[in-house]
């Protein structure tokens, strides 16, 4: 499981790269802003960061990285559920700061520490004195110390505020902490950053006239979530490194979790470890889901039980079948031809993901400019259209060919062009003779150009002829023949070749293409059981709590409780049998007669003697077990005593929901 | 004019502040016949109250600098508890003369602790023989402090036996500050709003060197033709001037107009002001920004602004969670089983919303509805089947975080929340495009 591991250093590492370069706009504005102080207006960056709150911490915690490395050692990051008011404000404020600033130097302060921990006097002043002391300190230490990042500090590093969602603090924190700071912006050099999550809208309606004015603002776009995923799968999933693989119903499920639900890419990363520690659980051949040298190695070693394993995946059994019988025999009985086998085919696998993604992105290029997309606009549809099922047989790949055939030609060629970019960087061997072919369609399109252009030299000429004539009769028939004649012949010649470029990519489709469960032992890479992960990730509280008290069975597996028709069984628990009472209700109880029904199915069985004696009197332990029962509902929030009428209940939830 | 004339100061001094004060003369008169000569005892509060950026702060401090008063000069926004406020002023009194001695912090919780610690400090810093002012801006905050501290600092003079004036600087009227225990009153003097005039003597006095006082003026004149109707806050034209006043002096640089060619150089810059009324002043787009632009001489409408950038991505049941909670704010329950249970046609739906929200119901704002029935009126608009998972729960808390919904009512109750939509219904057409 090691390579889990792996994969998730990899997943932060692409994600921290690609925030960087997100920000990096942003940096360089940050530093620009340190020159103009001299106005009264504070500097502030308002971050649109999109709706995705959870994905927010990990941006501004990369983002005060990064300022951290290139611009100024003092960031404070400030989140709303600290600061209920000004006063815890400059308190976490003072304490951020203060705490980097010992972080940055861990030298002798270690009295000044316990000054700044003593003193709980938290104000812009003692802020303002303890800037200018550190300032003071580090221009002192620099020469001697010879830091690598101090040069471009500057001699006033500027201090940088950082608050998380915007929209949840409260606006008069907000208000003085900026009326505060323009007081001391002369003395402490303060940049403000705001990440906001819906509009920069906000900051007009957070804030009066009066204090916006002492901001300067600008603003800097996040890249939208949807195109953050899109890089994350481009970079996860579509390449052969990464042996792990989602099946097609897996991917299905946690997109549309991402495109449902929250926009939130965090989510996305935690389903995709859930489904790698799930498949790395529950599949005892996921030894071999490794680097593929690893994994030859590793099919070497292979026991018999694992052995007998793979015999026992149906894609195995498929590629037995389909020998002829003597092999057959060997692969049932011998353990040394089926690791044999394995290896064999875990290349094929390997190589078959190579061409895989290469040809999907070739694909990718030709039907995303299709018009009304019948393929998907992003490649993440492509591919979950791939895995499901052979894509050529589909309407959509085939309305998708068609239109690819009345493309014109200049965007042919231009697709052309890319498509040999992508097969060339990609590291498939089999793909010479496709670069061939495609370079040589590309070569024929320019002889096309070329002989166009000929033959537009030609009518001109022609034209120069027409002139001389003056027969008016004449001169439109031969127009219309010459128009006919061009017509006919350049697009037949046009045409017969892009029929024979889309062919080729039709076949190219056809032979590289096939959806993986197509393929021998792709159980072993492949995580396919969307049924798990939507019950792991797609919570119903509500539903799993209908079912626990309306089929006890379903969590308690008791023999006894197994469900029989519509009737109540009186084993149930108490609270069941009341849950299913209370279910025939309408939206007021009566308790009287609810628990008067209870009693009557508690009763049921050992009835018959019992009932003589307690005929009109509810036995007291029944009693005590219905407000038991009652009182258990009332805590899960089924029913609430109603004001109404002194003894009935409300009830709460209605039906299927 | 009246001219400033007082016999305790001297005249250059008073020359000076003269000058510095303009359009403030008889209100820095009347201050100064109130403080009397130095060591007289004044009167024991003053309260000065005016419109924003009526000069009531400059005035106090160029007053007290000038006649090198002592003073103290404090920020009630930015000492928001009483003990910040406390220790700042003993902080400030105790610098106040002596900078070379290092000054320790002194801890004081309450008025006691600071009557006998103020008594100890001006005693110390020998400032029996002059009046200290402790001038208090933005003395509003101070109702929302401690009861006691507005009363005790009216009457600081008494209570030390010190000769002391407190000023308190505000935006609001005293009658708004009268607590309802009683109190000293305080001597109250009005700053007047400038007018026209007077913004104009003031912004045409920090002319820039390089160019000509009338000149300035000129370029001042067009720069309140244009902003005078939407703004009168002189530290905010003092900004839009000093922003635009390159773009005026540009035809002079290139020599296409000489000074005095005002009729030229007003139709250079008019629509330009205009545009800058459009934009900076509403911060629309910044000022770093604007004078980026007018270096590049680019197109403005390249810049979008704050407030173009309106659109917000949400996720799909998101999108649906807020319209249906839209739709049970504005629409009354009895209409609910009308569209939502008859029609399954979308077209028929969407009829009948629109005819129903040219009803006045949009004036009378949202009303809260219950959870119950936003799930319902989802269920309803949405086309598959949706599962109420734990997703759906908690996207509607981050609808509410994200001040799109608003939570009505206690929230302590667990069962029946109640939310309220507080977008407007451009925003909804906009997403359910």
């Amino acid at each position: 499981q090691h390579i889990q591991e792996d994969l998730n250093t990899q997943l932060f590492d692409n994600l921290v790269s690609f925030l960087r370069r997100s920000h990096s706009e942003c940096q360089e504005k940050t530093t620009e802003w340190t020159c103009r102080m001299k106005s009264r207006e504070i500097p502030a960056a308002a971050l649109i960061l999109g709706v995705n709150v959870m994905d927010h911490d990990l941006t501004l915690k990369s983002l005060s990285e990064v300022l951290q490395d290139n611009i100024t050692p003092y960031i404070a990051l400030l989140e709303a559920k600290d600061c209920p008011g000004i006063k815890n404000l400059m308190q976490k404020l003072m304490g951020q700061l203060m705490n980097c600033h010992i972080d940055v130097d861990s030298l002798e302060d270690e009295d000044y520490v316990q000054v700044s921990q003593n003193r709980i006097r938290c104000s812009m002043t003692s802020l303002v004195n303890w800037y200018k002391s550190v300032t003071k300190k580090t221009d002192s230490e620099t020469p001697s110390k010879k830091r690598a990042s101090s040069p471009r500090h500057g001699q006033s590093p500027p201090v940088v505020v950082i608050f998380k969602d915007m929209e949840s603090f409260t606006t008069k924190v907000l208000q003085d902490f900026i009326v505060i700071s323009s007081q001391h912006i002369h003395e402490l050099p303060l940049v403000l950053i705001f990440g906001i999550a819906t509009s920069p809208m906000v900051i007009h309606s957070l804030l009066p006239h009066s204090v916006s004015s002492l901001l300067c603002i600008e603003l800097f776009q996040s890249l939208s979530c949807k195109e953050h995923l899109s890089t994350i799968i481009d970079k996860v999933l579509l390449t052969a490194q990464f042996p792990f693989k989602l099946g097609e119903k897996v991917l299905q499920v946690l997109i549309n979790i991402f495109l449902y639900h929250d926009f939130s890419v965090q989510n996305f990363i935690k389903g995709f470890q859930l489904c790698i520690v799930e498949h790395f659980y529950s599949q005892p051949l996921s030894v071999l889901c490794c680097q593929l040298v690893e994994a030859k190695k590793r099919a070497n070693s292979l026991s018999h039980d694992q052995c007998e394993n793979i015999r026992r995946l149906p894609s195995f059994r498929r590629y037995v079948e389909s020998q002829v019988s003597e092999k057959q025999v060997a692969l049932l009985t011998a353990d040394s031809v089926v690791k044999e086998v394995t290896q064999q085919l875990l290349e094929d696998l390997h190589v078959y993901h190579e061409n895989y993604v290469s040809v999907l992105r070739c694909l990718h290029v030709f039907t995303s400019s299709l018009p009304k997309y019948p393929l998907g606009k992003q490649i993440r549809e492509l591919h979950c259209a791939c895995l499901e099922n052979q894509v050529w047989e589909t309407e959509e790949y085939d309305s998708s060919l068609q239109l690819a055939r009345m493309l014109n030609k200049s965007d042919l060629v231009t697709m052309l062009q890319q498509c040999v970019e992508i097969l060339v960087s990609s590291s498939g061997k089999e793909f010479d003779k496709t670069v061939e072919k495609l370079k040589e369609f590309l070569t024929q399109f320019q002889k096309l150009e070329a002989e166009a252009f000929q033959e537009q030299d030609v009518s001109i000429s022609s034209q120069k002829e027409l002139r001389k004539k003056t027969d008016l009769y004449h001169l439109q028939k031969t127009l219309l023949e010459l128009k006919e004649s061009r017509r006919s012949k350049k697009l037949t010649k046009f045409e017969m070749l892009r029929f024979e470029v889309v062919d080729y990519i039709d076949s190219l489709v056809r032979s590289y293409l096939v959806p993986a469960d197509h393929k021998t032992l792709h159980e072993i890479l492949y995580f396919n059981t969307a049924s798990v992960l939507r019950a792991h990730l797609n919570a119903a509280p509500r539903t799993a709590l209908h079912t626990a008290l309306n089929n006890p069975y379903c969590y308690l597996k008791n023999q006894a409780l197994k469900p029989d028709g519509g009737s109540i069984s009186n084993k149930a628990p108490d609270i069941c049998i009341v849950y299913k009472l209370h279910l025939e209700c309408g939206r007021l109880i009566n308790l009287v007669d609810w628990l008067e029904a209870f009693s009557t199915v508690v009763m049921a069985v050992e009835g018959p003697h019992a009932d003589a004696a307690s005929s009109d009197q509810v036995d007291d332990i029944i009693h005590a077990r219905f407000i038991r029962a009652v009182s258990e509902l009332e805590l899960l929030g089924f029913i609430k005593p109603s004001k109404q009428k002194t003894d009935h209940v409300a009830r709460l939830t209605w039906g299927g929901c | 004019m009246p001219n400033l004339e007082h016999p305790a100061y001297p005249a250059d001094a008073l020359l000076q502040l003269e000058s510095l004060v303009p359009c403030r003369e008889s209100q820095v008169s009347l201050l100064l016949s109130i403080f009397g000569e130095r060591q007289q005892f004044s009167f024991p509060s003053i309260f000065i109250y005016g419109h924003t950026s009526s000069g009531k702060t400059y005035v106090m401090q160029t007053l007290l600098n000038t006649l090198q008063l002592p003073h103290v000069f404090v920020n009630c926004v930015e000492y928001f508890t009483s003990r910040l406020l406390l220790e700042e002023i003993l902080f400030q009194l105790q610098s106040c003369s002596s900078e070379a001695e290092q000054t320790s912090h002194v801890p004081c919780d309450n008025f006691n602790d600071f009557v006998r610690l103020f008594k100890q400090a001006v005693a110390s810093q020998e400032l029996q023989d002059q009046t200290l002012y402790i001038v208090l801006d933005r003395a509003e905050q101070l109702r929302e402090m401690e009861a006691n501290i507005l009363p005790v600092f009216l009457r600081l003079q008494e209570l030390t036996d010190r000769n002391v004036t407190v000023v308190l600087l505000s935006e609001i009227v005293w009658e708004l500050f009268r607590p309802n225990t009683g109190c000293f009153e305080p001597f109250t003097l009005y700053f007047p709003d400038y007018s026209i005039g007077h913004l104009q003597k003031i912004l045409s006095q920090n002319h820039p060197p390089e160019y000509s006082a009338d000149f300035y003026a000129a370029y001042i004149n067009i720069l309140l033709g244009v902003f005078y109707m939407v703004c009168r806050d002189l530290r905010e034209l003092q900004h839009l001037a000093a922003l635009n006043f390159s773009k005026y002096c540009e035809p002079v640089v290139r020599g296409e107009a000489n000074e005095r060619d005002t009729r030229k150089l007003w139709k250079n810059i008019e629509p330009h002001l205009k545009k800058a009324m459009q934009t900076v002043y509403l911060r629309e787009i910044s000022s770093s920004q604007w004078e980026r632009l007018q270096r590049d001489d680019g197109e403005p409408g390249q810049l979008k602004g704050l407030s173009a950038h309106t659109h917000v991505e949400l996720p799909y049941y998101s999108k649906f969670l807020l319209i249906a909670a839209y739709l049970a704010s504005y629409n009354p329950v009895r209409t609910d089983k009308r569209f939502f249970l008859k029609h399954h046609g979308k077209v028929r739906k969407t009829n009948f919303m629109k005819k129903h929200e040219k009803t006045s119901n949009h004036l009378l704002g949202p009303k809260p509805f219950p959870l119950d029935r936003l799930l319902a009126i989802l269920y309803s608009i949405v086309d598959k089947r949706v599962s109420p998972t734990a997703n759906i729960f908690s996207q509607i808390t981050s609808l509410v975080t994200l001040q799109l919904l608003s939570i009505v009512g206690h929230n302590d109750q667990l069962d029946g929340p109640r939310y309220k939509c507080t977008v407007s219904l451009d925003f909804i057409r906009a997403i359910a495009r």
